[in-house]
Order: C-alpha cells, then sequence, then structure tokens
C-alpha cells in the first residue's frame, strides 16, 4: 500500500485514511443492512430509539458512513468512481441513498409479482393461484388484443397485409441510385395508394372470395397500426401545404391556413372525434354513409396536420434568407424553390419535431374508443369487464404499457438515429 | 404578376366556400327532414340530470347552462391543479437529470423515458381501474396523519370551516400588495445604493403574520370538520362530513401531472443545457455559491428558452384533461358534450360550444404566458 499521505475526509476528528474507510463502509453497511431488516423481515433492531429518529436510523448511518468513506484519491478504482458519481457530498449521499433504499423496497415486491409469483401455465382463471401477475389471463387473451373481433380464421389476411406494408417501406432502401430522386414521390404518393389497396382488399375482404369483414369488428394492436400508418402518411403532405401557405405572402392564403392551424390545435382531440362521430353524420348529403374508421383516420389526419405544420414552419423559419435569395438569384419560381432548394433542407432541420408529432399521433390512438372502434386499450376495457375474467386489469394495463414502451421508446431512438444521419453541418 | 398573386388566392377562396357551402347546406337540409331547430334556447331549460362532483352548487333543476358551468369549472380545477404540480415535479426532473450524481440523473432519466412512452389514456385508467381499485373499502381504511383516509371511494381530509372569511381573504391581498410593493422597493435600494435587504425573510413575515393577526383581531376563526364513517346500508359504508376527492379526480391528476412533467421536464433540461459553460464559470469565478450561480445566472436565462415549449405543455394538460370522460370525471367534455347532448340531440350547438370553450381556454393560457415571456426576455436597447 502507498503510505503517501492523501487528504483526509473534511472531519474534524484527524484519523488515519484507512481507519477512515473502514469506519465508513462499517456505517454504510449498517445503514443498508438496517433497512434491508425493516423492509424484507420485518425486524426492527433500533425500535428502543424514539419513533423519529428510529425512521430515519438507516439513512443516518449511511450518510455517516459515506462521509468517512469520501476521500478524493483512495487508488482503489470503484471507491473512487464511487464517490466521484453517486458520493459527492452530504447532500448527495442522502439523496443517491434515498434511491438504494427506494430500489431495496420496490425490487422485490415488484419482481415476485412480475416474475417468481407470477403464472403463466394452464389457460383457465383457476390457474392464476399466485399471489403474482395472472399472465394466463394475457396468453388466453392475446389474440384479442391483437386482432380484435376479426374473426380468428381471417386472420392471416391481417398479417400478410403488414408483411407486404412493410415489404413496400423498405423498398426504399434497396432502390438503385438511378431512382433514389424520386422516392419522395413513392412514400408520400404511391405507398399510401398501394397500402390502402392492400388493406382495402385483403383485410376488408368483400372481393376475390375473401369474407367481408366490417371495420367494427376491426380492432387491436393491428387497428393501432392501421389507423396511425394512414394518418401518419396523409398528415405530412397536409401540414407541409399548411406550412407554406401559412408563410405566404398571400392574405387570403395566409389567414386561412392560419386559422385552420390554430383551429386544430386549441381543441382537444376527444372532442373532435366526438364531432366526427355524432356532427359529422349530420353535414353529409342525407342516404350517404362515410365508414367511422375513415371518419376516424380523416379526424386524426386534420388534427395532426395542424402540429406537423407548426414544426415545419419551425425548419423554414431557421432557414437563413440567403437561402431564398440565391435561389432566387438563379430565377427559381415559388414552386421550384421549395421543392428544390427550402423543404429538403427544412424538412432535415425539423426531424426530431415530426418524430414527436408521430409519437403523439400513435400515443393518440386509444382514444378512438369514442367512435367505438377498440384498439388494445379499448380491447383491455371491454376484456376487463368479462365476468370470466374480472380482477385483472392490473395485467391487462401493464402489458398494454409495455407494447406502447416498446413501440414510442424505438421510434424515439430511430428518429434520433436519422437525426445523426442526416444531419449537415452549417 | 397580378394573376400570379390573384389566381392562388381565388382558388383558396372558392375551396373554402365551396366546403362550407356544402356542408351548411348539408345540414340544413338533413336538420329540416328531422325537425330539428337550431337555437341555443335549450341552455335556460331544467338539465334534469345529476352530476357527481361539483364546485358549485348544482342539482337536477339547474338549467344547461348551470351544468355547462359546474363541467367549466370541473375542467379548470383539473388544469389548474395539474399545471401547478407538473410544474413543480418538472422543475425537480429536469434539473435532476442534470445532477453530478449518477443514481439520480437515472432515475430521474428512467422516469422521463419510461412515462413519455406510454399513452396517457392508458396511465388514466392504470391509475384509475388498477391501482386506486387496490385501495381498501371506507371501513376498512387506515387513518392518515390522525384525520384523512384513503379509499377506493376516495380521498377524504378534513373541511375547513371559516368564520368571517372575508376578512381574512382581504388582509391576504393586503398582504400581497404589500410584498410586491416592498420588493420593488427592496430592488430600487439594492440599485442605488447598492445594499440588500433580507427580502425573502420579511415577505414571508409580511405574507405570514398579517393574515395570522386576523386571528387575534379581525374574529377570524378556523375550525375543521371531519370525516366520519357513516353506514348506508347493510354492507356499503361512506364519509359524512369533510371533504372528499372524488378517485376520478385522483386519477386523472395523478396521470395528467406524471405524464406533463416529463415533457417540462425535458424542457427545463434543454433550457439549462442551453447556456453556455461559460456562464457558469464566470458567475462562480466572482464568487458565486453554487445555489446563487443557478438563481441569479443560469435560470434567469434558461427561462426564455424554457417558457415558449412549456406554454405549449400547459395547453396540452388542459386539453389533455377531456380525457376525463373516459373514467367518468364530471368535465366539460361528459357533462356537456356528453349528458347534455344525449337528452338535447342539439348536437351542432353544444360540440361547437365546448370547442369554442377550449380554444377561449387556450387563448387565455397562451396570451397569459406569452405575457411573462416578454416580460423576461431579452431588452435589447
Amino acid at each position: 500500500m502507498n503510505s503517501k499521505n492523501f487528504d483526509l475526509p473534511k472531519s474534524k476528528i484527524q484519523i488515519s485514511r484507512n481507519t477512515s474507510l473502514i469506519i465508513g463502509t462499517l456505517f454504510f453497511f449498517l445503514g443498508i443492512f438496517d433497512f434491508c431488516l425493516n423492509n424484507l423481515l420485518g425486524t426492527n433492531i433500533t425500535s428502543f430509539l424514539p419513533r423519529f429518529i428510529n425512521f430515519f436510523t438507516p439513512l443516518i448511518f449511511g450518510v455517516i458512513g459515506l462521509h468517512f468513506i469520501r476521500i478524493e484519491f483512495s487508488g482503489i478504482k470503484i471507491l473512487d468512481s464511487l464517490n466521484k458519481n453517486i458520493n459527492p457530498s452530504n447532500f448527495n449521499a442522502a439523496l443517491s441513498l434515498c434511491i438504494i433504499f427506494l430500489i431495496i423496497f420496490a425490487l422485490p415486491p415488484l419482481l415476485n409479482w412480475f416474475i417468481f409469483d407470477a403464472n403463466i401455465s394452464g389457460d383457465t382463471k383457476e390457474a392464476c393461484t399466485g399471489g403474482g401477475a395472472c399472465w394466463v389471463y394475457i396468453k388466453v387473451w392475446f389474440n384479442r388484443f391483437m386482432y380484435g373481433m376479426y374473426p380468428n380464421a381471417e386472420q392471416w389476411r391481417i398479417n400478410v397485409t403488414f408483411i407486404a406494408v412493410l415489404g413496400f417501406m423498405a423498398a426504399g432502401f434497396f432502390t438503385p441510385a438511378k431512382f433514389r430522386n424520386y422516392l419522395s414521390l413513392y412514400y408520400t404518393l404511391i405507398l399510401p395508394i398501394i397500402s390502402f389497396i392492400l388493406i382495402y382488399y385483403l383485410i376488408s375482404g368483400g372481393s376475390f372470395g375473401l369474407e367481408w369483414v366490417e371495420t367494427g369488428a376491426w380492432g387491436g394492436l393491428s387497428l393501432t397500426f392501421i389507423v396511425a400508418f394512414f394518418s401518419l402518411i396523409f398528415c405530412f403532405p397536409i401540414g407541409m401545404m399548411l406550412a407554406l401557405g401559412r408563410r405566404s405572402d398571400l392574405p387570403i392564403v395566409k389567414y386561412s391556413s392560419l386559422s385552420f392551424i390554430e383551429f386544430w390545435r386549441g381543441v382537444p382531440l376527444i372532442t373532435v372525434l366526438f364531432m366526427s362521430a355524432v356532427m359529422f353524420p349530420m353535414f353529409l348529403p342525407d342516404g350517404t354513409y362515410v365508414d367511422k374508421l375513415i371518419r376516424v383516420v380523416v379526424a386524426i389526419t386534420l388534427f395532426e396536420a395542424a402540429y406537423t405544420a407548426e414544426v415545419i414552419r419551425g425548419g423554414l423559419q431557421a432557414l437563413p434568407r440567403g437561402q431564398y435569395d440565391a435561389a432566387k438569384s438563379l430565377g427559381m419560381g415559388y414552386w421550384k424553390l421549395h421543392i428544390f432548394v427550402i423543404l429538403p433542407q427544412a424538412l432535415k432541420l425539423v426531424i426530431p419535431g415530426i418524430a414527436n408529432t408521430f409519437l403523439a399521433l400513435v400515443k393518440d390512438t386509444p382514444l378512438i374508443f369514442v367512435v367505438g372502434l377498440l384498439e388494445v386499450v379499448g380491447m383491455l376495457n371491454l376484456a376487463k369487464t368479462n365476468p370470466k375474467w374480472l380482477g385483472f386489469s392490473m395485467e391487462g394495463y401493464v402489458f398494454a404499457g409495455i407494447i406502447f414502451w416498446i413501440i414510442c421508446y424505438s421510434m424515439s431512438k430511430y428518429s434520433q438515429k436519422l437525426e445523426l444521419k442526416y444531419k449537415t453541418d452549417r | 404578376m397580378k394573376l400570379k398573386k390573384f389566381l392562388p388566392q381565388l382558388l383558396t377562396l372558392l375551396f373554402i366556400v365551396l366546403i362550407f357551402g356544402f356542408f351548411t347546406m348539408n345540414a340544413q337540409e338533413n336538420m329540416d327532414t328531422r325537425g330539428i331547430e337550431f337555437g341555443f334556447g335549450f341552455l335556460t331549460q331544467e338539465a334534469s340530470f345529476d352530476i357527481q362532483f361539483s364546485l358549485i352548487d348544482y342539482d337536477g333543476s339547474d338549467s344547461y347552462a348551470r351544468a355547462y358551468l359546474v363541467g367549466l369549472l370541473n375542467t379548470l380545477l383539473v388544469a389548474f391543479i395539474g399545471i401547478i404540480l407538473a410544474t413543480l415535479l418538472g422543475l425537480i426532473v429536469g434539473v435532476a437529470r442534470l445532477s453530478p450524481n449518477y443514481l439520480i440523473r437515472k432515475t430521474a432519466s428512467f422516469y422521463i423515458e419510461f412515462f413519455r412512452n406510454v399513452p396517457l389514456l392508458l396511465q388514466i385508467f392504470f391509475w384509475y381501474f388498477a391501482a386506486l381499485r387496490a385501495l381498501p373499502m371506507p371501513q376498512d381504511a387506515t387513518m392518515i396523519l390522525g384525520s384523512s383516509f384513503m379509499t377506493i371511494k376516495g380521498f377524504f381530509t378534513p373541511a375547513p370551516i371559516w368564520t368571517n372569511f372575508d376578512v381574512f381573504f382581504i388582509t391576504l391581498i393586503i398582504a400581497m400588495i404589500l410584498v410586491f410593493f416592498f420588493v420593488k422597493f427592496a430592488k430600487k435600494k439594492q440599485e442605488q445604493e447598492g445594499k440588500q435587504l433580507p427580502v425573502l425573510i420579511i415577505s414571508l413575515v409580511i405574507f405570514i403574520g398579517l393574515p395570522l393577526l386576523t386571528f387575534l383581531v379581525g374574529g377570524v376563526d378556523l375550525s375543521f370538520s371531519f370525516p366520519e364513517l357513516r353506514k348506508m346500508s347493510k354492507s356499503s359504508y361512506t364519509f359524512d362530513g369533510g371533504m372528499g376527492i372524488p378517485p376520478e379526480l385522483i386519477a386523472l391528476t395523478l396521470a395528467l401531472t406524471l405524464y406533463t412533467a416529463t415533457f417540462i421536464a425535458e424542457n427545463v433540461r434543454a433550457g439549462i443545457q442551453g447556456i453556455g459553460k461559460g456562464q457558469k464559470e464566470a458567475a462562480a469565478s466572482i464568487g458565486l455559491t453554487p445555489s446563487q450561480v443557478l438563481k441569479l445566472v443560469i435560470m434567469p436565462q434558461a427561462l426564455r428558452i424554457i417558457i415558449p415549449p412549456t406554454t405549449n405543455q400547459y395547453l396540452n394538460l388542459t386539453k389533455n384533461s377531456s380525457l376525463a370522460a373516459a373514467i367518468a370525471y364530471p368535465d366539460l367534455v361528459l357533462v356537456f358534450a356528453g349528458t347534455a347532448m344525449m337528452q338535447t340531440g342539439k348536437a351542432i350547438e353544444i360540440v361547437g360550444i365546448t370547442m369554442a370553450t377550449y380554444l377561449t381556454i387556450s387563448i387565455a393560457i397562451s396570451l397569459l404566458m406569452n405575457w411573462y415571456n416578454q416580460r423576461i426576455a431579452i431588452k435589447e436597447k
């Protein structure tokens, strides 16, 4: 051991480095031990102390311990990083201890509920005997959560459609360089048409010998994807037009875009869906019927288009004036200027904003319960009221939470990647 | 050149007129054939439905206008509590994300990543249908802090009963005005003479001391009515007296707060990170303590970055409070666009009023926050 005299902790009593380390470690683990005893085994070794102090004993022990351990340089790697990262001051030591205690307090019961006491085998409610989660419930209802009331025998149609749409979406990655210029056209115009045809003829059915399945029976996670996909695809071009309109010099164009945007941004989505459910039929000629899925997609699209427009406007505003002037000096007209010079740069700038809008869109899809369409969350609420399976709402919501978390988290990570990929130095 | 400006505008106008014309024509026809008349006369009619939770006196014999007011107040209540709690939590978590402490930083980012990637509606359902349902029934509830009960039917806590509340209230306002002028005076003194007055302590003394005086002199008195268990039927109990906060309100506020706070926290973090490191170092080099650096140098500048996106979050929270309808908390959407519309059938008028109300609230919040934003903006000469 190096006998050089390192900085001692700022305690008034001068003791050697090693003694302070030993005392510190002892106190620290005493604190943790006391807390574990209190919470995991239910024994309290400090119960002779007054109630108020007794409650804080683990914390007090721990802070004293961490205070002694806090040596600026000890030569032991773990200890140094510990001091630097969780123990830079007494205040921080107390906060760190609180979090450590919280983990000790919450993790075992959570893990027990989630894994160790949970039931997964069997397929009736009676199989759930443990005190933990009843994943049997999810297993039995899994099909419904994914496909809603869609007939079991026809579910391959949904799968095939999704795989096909994914394939068409991925086509962009494999296009030869020659066709790269037409990609945006492909994504904004051709892909939506292809997907619409696929969904209409395959999922809806009614022709080519496929059984007709009305949209009311669609549901579950597949419906979430369908609604989100179409709204996402349509809201982008509309939002772009609105953003350009709002920055236009022409007063009528400008103020109509502005009032459109502000109107949709000012009202909650649920009232918009309400309107599409009860009010919209009043505004159509007598006898015409628009499917409620289409009404929902239109409502969400218009709603999100207003938000997309504001995001894109931010990007347009961020471009320096020189870009406009330079393009104009080359003799470009309004459309040429925007399509070839301004928009490509502006859209690059607003990738995070657009990704956020899309995330919001995905998270808003559960609201379509207003018109009676049941995606995952709606199906959960329906399953919860099934007399055979009462009392498993917790499992259901946790399950849906995990699904949505995976979708949204991976989307946001992907957008961060895109942002880095398209980042150009300016 | 003229045509280039004229044509797009004409087309836009034509498009708008055509769409609106088409829709109003259809609506007119549909209403004629169904014999529905357009008008707001229904607002004065008797509503004849009950509302579970209201801030003002209301019963079924009141008018639809009164029901509307109840719904509106309930919406504003949730929005108000939510905005305050979410701001506090967001501020704490946002600062925590930049903490030098690894555990704190990771906990904060775990919280943010988790809560903002799960749909708000799902969170509301989770708190209402899963978490709050695990609470005990009223008769089995244990007492919290000697007076309150957390039960499956809501949170019951003592209700204050005031005598001469108006005297107390007026003193409170007077104290506020006094503090305002004192702070102004202290600032002037510091600018002119360089003297620092103990602003915080004196303000606190004025703010707490003056209203306390009214208890001694002004005949103001405060007592509490405590919640008491009462048997309703054989196995059903409830609490009487005191103040009951319904579980719907708790679940909604909890979900809105936890969800919105994640976004506010990210705004706060971005705001603080947006301030150059040099600012911090310069401030530290003239001998300011870390808390002074944060309060006097970092935050005033960071606020300029934080306020505009946070305004959006306040608007979102207010609009998201309409999800209350999903768990039957009687907010504007449920009371008015739900029950009232089902009863009267006045779809167009009611949806119109509801949307107009939300637009007004949104604009009011925007204006308020813009005013605040301009106040703290850099004043360049």
